[in-house]
Parts: C-alpha cells; structure tokens; sequence
C-alpha cells in the first residue's frame, strides 16, 4: 500500500479545508483586528491552494490565471484594512473588534 | 516518494502556521506564523508545477503583506501580549470552534461525497495528463497566454483596484488637516 504513494488532488483539496476551517475559527474566537485580518488572509490562501489544485487536476490554466486575481485583490483588501485599522487605532489605542461598535450612529 | 514526503512537511508547515496565527497571544508571533503558512503553500505551488505563483506568493505574500502587517504593528504599537484568558463574550469560543468544525464537514463533504464528483466531474483522482503546461517557462508561458487573450479586461481592472485602494488608504489614513489659525498669522 505504501508503494502506491502520490499525491492526488485530494490530498491538497483536504488540506485547504482543513486551513478554510481554522481560518474562519480564528476570524471567529480573536478580537484583536489586525489577527482578524490575518485570518481572513489565510481563508484566502486556502481558497488559492483549492484553485491550483483543481487546475492540475482539470488541466486547465484558467484556474492558476484566477489564483493571480485573488492575490491582487487580497494586496488591495490588506491596504484598505489596514488603514482603516490605522485610523480606528489612532482614535483609540488598543481598540478591538468591540469598540467598532461605536461607529452606530 | 519524494512528493509524499514534500506535501507532508509542506503541510506540517500550513497547519503549525495557522493553528500559531490563531493561538499565539503576541500579534507578532502570529505575523511570524503566517510566514510559516505562505511558505508552505508556496512549496506546495512549486509541488504542483505553478512556478510562477510560487514566486508571486513569497514576492507579494511573505514580501509585501505580511512587512505590512508588521509595519502596522509596530507603528501603533500595538505589540503587547493579548490576554487570552478573559472572555468578554460568554460562550463565544466553544460556539466559534464547532462553527469551524461544521465548516470543516461541510468543505470535506463537498469535495468528497458522490466519489469526488462535482457536476459530473471528476475532482479528485489521477492528474490530468500533461494538460496543465509542464516545467517552469512552460507554466509561465501558458499563465501569460491565459491572463493576456482570455482575461485583458479583467487584468485591466485590477490596474483600477489598485488605484482606487491606493487613494482609499490615504484618505482613510491621513490625519485631518489643522485648522489655520487666522488671528495668530495676522
């Protein structure tokens, strides 16, 4: 049985649940915006692995070309988070996820 | 043999790295162990022959997003011990973990139940056979063709989405103007 051994697309598409899944717990359980942040950076990566995969397995370009997209849009949604976490640190130090609940009006 | 050996300590890396962003009290060490993830998941990209997007992870990941976060970190800051002990919300983190956990079925069951099947098609098994282009220059090559016929319009549109999150973030992050005081110029 061991000498059957490859790596199938499987292999990746469990491993990118299992990183899908702890991604969101952590959006979930920390407060700190910043940690929340990197979470969601690595639901995103999950999502690429899963895209890479499938494109291997399907033998189709078109997936990996949906990778790059996903990383420019994961480079802009970074900068705009992280400045609006700039600013909502600047008016209060040590703010977390709970204090922008003051932004009901 | 070398590829099982590959994935297994590539995984070792994503799933340590994640499980340290999530548990790790100090948001630096939790920056440090999302470098451990994207590492591991670029070695799994070069596993699956994207060479490219191997590179473009460790370049706009590991380069560029993740000195960004430790930028805003020390910055503000904000590079103080989390107490993890408290917990403001009752119930929040049993109620977060088994969310997760049914995340976690939900994916598996999705990829895996009717044998691996989506709409027809097959998505697990065997590779396709020399389908997805082979060998580095291939990758990069085949990549470009793709990005370049298929989707211009789209790759043209990010060029927009970066501008208007440039602009965004210096709105967003710059401190409001002091207002000139008059009466003390004159």
């Amino acid at each position: 049985m061991i000498a059957v051994l490859h790596t199938t697309p499987s292999w990746y598409l469990a491993l990118a649940a299992f990183l899908f899944a702890i991604g969101a717990a952590g959006v979930m359980v920390r407060r700190n915006p910043l940690i929340m942040f990197m979470c969601v950076e690595l639901m995103l990566n999950a999502v690429n692995l899963t895209f890479v995969a499938l494109s291997r397995r399907l033998g189709d370009i078109g997936g990996q070309t949906v990778v790059f997209f996903v990383l420019v849009v994961a480079a802009a949604e970074v900068v705009v988070g992280l400045g609006i976490v700039v600013a909502l640190l600047r008016r209060k130090p040590g703010a977390t996820a709970d204090d922008v609940a003051m932004l009901k009006g | 043999m070398v590829e099982v050996v590959v994935f297994i300590v590539a995984a070792a890396m994503v799933l340590f790295g994640a499980v340290g962003v999530v548990v790790r009290k100090h948001p630096v060490h939790c920056a440090l162990s999302m470098v451990l993830t994207l590492f591991g998941i670029a070695v799994m990209f070069l596993a699956m022959d994207a060479q490219f997007l191997a590179a473009v992870q460790i370049i706009v990941y590991a380069g560029a997003i993740v000195v960004l976060f430790l930028f805003v970190i020390m910055l503000m800051g904000v590079d103080k011990a989390e107490s993890l002990a408290i917990e403001p919300l009752k119930g929040q983190r049993p109620v977060a973990i088994s969310l997760g956990v049914g995340t976690l079925v939900v994916l598996l069951a999705s990829f895996f139940v009717h044998g691996g099947k989506v709409r027809g098609v097959q998505i697990t098994g065997a590779l396709a056979a020399g389908g997805a282009a082979q060998g580095g220059e291939q990758n990069v090559k085949a990549l470009a063709l793709s990005l370049f016929s298929d989707y211009v319009f789209a790759f043209e549109a990010t060029s927009v989405l970066l501008v208007i999150a440039v602009l965004g973030t210096v709105i967003l992050a710059r401190r409001p103007p002091k207002q000139i005081d008059v009466e003390a110029l004159s």
